[in-house]
C-alpha cells in the first residue's frame, strides 16, 4: 500500500489538541500581570530573541537611509510647505508673542524641577516595532536590566515623553508607547496647572494623537497647552514635569460637561531611535548614566 | 533527523519573527508590515499539508506572542496562525495548480489570520480598536503580504521541499 499523503486529512486529535493549547495559553494569560504564568516564557524568549533583535537593527541601520529615497515627489513638496509654513507661524510667534515666552519660561521651570527630583538616564536605541497587526504599540530598547532597567520606568527623549518599560530581559526592554490604547498618563496643563488623564488612541492611521480627560470638568483647555506629566510617587511609572504634547482641538458633548482635548505627542514615533530611560540615580549598570549637569 | 528538521523550521521561524519587527519596520505603511511568519506557515501548508502547518502555526504564533516587543495576551497569534495553517492545508492541492491560485491562498490566509487575530482581542477586551480601524489594518496586511509573496513564498517553499522527510516524497 503506498503511504497514505499526511497532507490530505490532519489528524483530527492533532487539530483538537493545537486548539485547545491556545485556548489554555490564552486563559493563563488572560488574567495577565506580571503573575502570569507565561511570564518566564516571555523573559526566557526575550533573552533570546532581544539580542538577535539588537544585533539585526546594528546591521541593518546602514541602510536606513535607504527606506528614506524611496519618499516621492509629492510628499517632499508636502513636507516643504509644511515646514516653511510652520517656520512662519513660529517666526511670528517669536515676534509678536511675549506669552509664549512665559509660557517657554514654565515649562522650563518644569523641567529643571524634574532635574531636581534626582533622576538619570540611560541611552537606548530602538531596535524593534511592534507590528500595527497586533494593534498595539510597543518597541524593544536594547538596553535592560543589566544597564538598571526594570519595569515601570519612564522612557523620553529630546522631543518628550516617549512611554513606559513594562518588562525587561537582561538586555533587551519593551516599551509601551503613550499612544497604545492601554496607556493612561497623568497629565498637567501647563497653563493653569490642571489634572487630566491622557489616553492613547492605538491608531496608527492619521498622526499619533492622544485625548486628555480633564479632572475639572469647568476648565476648557486652549488651543497650543502644552501638557506634561503629573508624575506619579518616587516617578513610577513616570516622573513628573516631561512635555507630553500640545492641545490640537478641544470637542465636548452634550450629554456631558466635560471637555475632551485632542492632544498632538511632541514624539514622532513612526522615527523611534536613541531614548532615554529615567532611572534612580546611582544606578549601577554596564552604561555610563547622564546626568543633570553632566557630573 | 527529524529534530535537525524541527530545529531548522524552528529557525525559519525565528528569523521571519526578527526580521519582521527589526528590519520591516523602516519600510512600514502606517506600522503595518508585511506578516512574514504567516507566510512561512502558508508555503509550510503549501508544502507538508495542514497537521504539520498547524503544528508550526501554533510554534510560530506563540514565538510571535512572547517575543519582545510584544505585549498582548499570549497566544492570540497562535490561534490565528493554527487556523491559517490548517486553511491553507486544506486547499493546497488548488493553491499549488497556479500562481495566481497560490496568491489568492495568501490573501485570504493573511485575511483570515488577521481577523482572527482581531476578533480575540475583541473577546479578551485586549488592544481592540474601533471595527473600521481594525479593517484598514487588515487590508493593508493582506495587501503587503501579497506584494512580497512573489519574492517569498517559492524560497520557502523550496526550503520546506529540502526539509521534507525522504520517504515521503512522492
Amino acid at each position: 500500500m503506498a503511504p497514505k499523503d499526511p497532507g490530505k486529512r490532519p489528524s483530527r486529535s492533532v487539530m483538537v489538541l493545537l486548539v485547545l493549547a491556545c485556548l489554555t495559553v490564552l486563559t493563563l494569560d488572560a488574567r495577565g500581570g506580571t503573575g502570569s504564568p507565561l511570564e518566564p516564557l516571555r523573559t526566557a524568549v526575550g533573552n533570546i530573541v532581544g539580542p538577535v533583535e539588537s544585533g539585526t537593527a546594528v546591521a541593518v541601520r546602514p541602510f536606513r537611509k535607504l527606506a528614506g529615497y524611496f519618499g516621492s515627489n509629492d510628499r517632499l513638496h508636502h513636507q516643504v510647505a509644511t515646514l516653511s509654513a510652520e517656520n512662519s507661524r513660529l517666526r511670528n510667534q517669536v515676534e509678536t508673542e511675549p506669552l509664549d515666552r512665559n509660557r517657554l519660561a514654565e515649562l522650563d521651570g518644569l523641567t529643571r524641577v524634574s532635574r531636581h527630583t534626582g533622576y538619570s538616564l540611560v541611552a537606548a536605541r530602538v531596535v524593534a516595532v511592534g507590528p500595527s497587526q497586533s494593534f498595539s504599540r510597543t518597541v524593544t530598547i536594547d538596553a535592560g536590566t543589566s544597564s538598571g532597567i526594570r519595569p515601570d520606568l519612564t522612557v523620553l527623549n529630546n522631543d518628550g515623553l516617549v512611554g513606559r518599560v513594562v518588562r525587561a530581559t537582561s538586555t533587551t526592554a519593551t516599551v509601551l508607547l503613550i499612544v497604545d490604547q492601554d496607556s493612561v498618563v497623568g497629565g498637567r496643563l501647563g497653563s493653569n496647572m490642571e489634572l487630566g488623564f491622557l489616553h492613547g488612541r492605538g491608531a496608527s492611521g492619521q498622526a499619533d494623537q492622544l485625548d486628555l480627560d480633564l479632572m475639572d470638568s469647568s476648565v476648557t483647555p486652549s488651543r497650543g497647552d502644552v501638557v506634561v506629566t503629573w508624575g506619579s510617587e518616587h516617578g513610577s511609572p513616570y516622573v513628573a514635569g516631561i512635555p507630553i504634547g500640545k492641545v490640537v482641538s478641544v470637542w465636548s458633548t452634550p450629554r456631558e460637561m466635560a471637555k475632551h482635548a485632542v492632544i498632538a505627542p511632541f514624539v514622532d514615533f513612526t522615527s523611534l531611535d536613541v531614548v532615554g530611560v529615567v532611572v534612580p540615580n546611582g544606578t549601577r549598570g554596564d552604561r555610563e548614566l547622564i546626568t543633570a549637569g553632566g557630573q | 533527523m527529524a529534530l535537525v528538521r524541527g530545529l531548522a523550521a524552528l529557525g525559519i521561524l525565528l528569523l521571519a519573527v526578527v526580521l519582521q519587527v527589526a528590519v520591516f519596520g523602516y519600510v512600514a505603511v502606517d506600522g503595518v508590515v508585511p506578516d512574514l511568519a504567516l507566510l512561512v506557515v502558508v508555503a509550510a501548508a503549501l508544502s507538508r499539508g495542514p497537521q504539520f502547518a498547524a503544528v508550526l502555526g501554533f510554534a510560530g504564533g506563540l514565538l510571535l506572542d512572547v517575543a519582545p516587543p510584544a505585549d498582548h495576551v499570549a497566544g492570540r497569534w497562535a490561534l490565528a496562525f493554527v487556523v491559517v495553517g490548517y486553511l491553507a492545508g486544506r486547499v493546497r492541492q488548488d493553491a499549488r495548480s497556479s500562481t495566481l491560485a497560490a496568491v489568492a491562498t495568501v490573501a485570504a490566509c493573511a485575511f483570515v489570520g488577521t481577523s482572527v487575530y482581531a476578533l480575540t482581542g475583541l473577546v479578551l477586551d485586549d488592544g481592540a480598536l474601533p471595527a473600521g480601524e481594525m479593517l484598514r489594518v487588515v487590508g493593508i496586511s493582506v495587501l503587503w503580504d501579497v506584494l512580497v509573496t512573489p519574492l517569498v513564498l517559492p524560497v520557502l517553499l523550496l526550503a520546506f521541499r529540502r526539509l521534507r522527510p525522504p520517504q515521503l516524497v512522492y
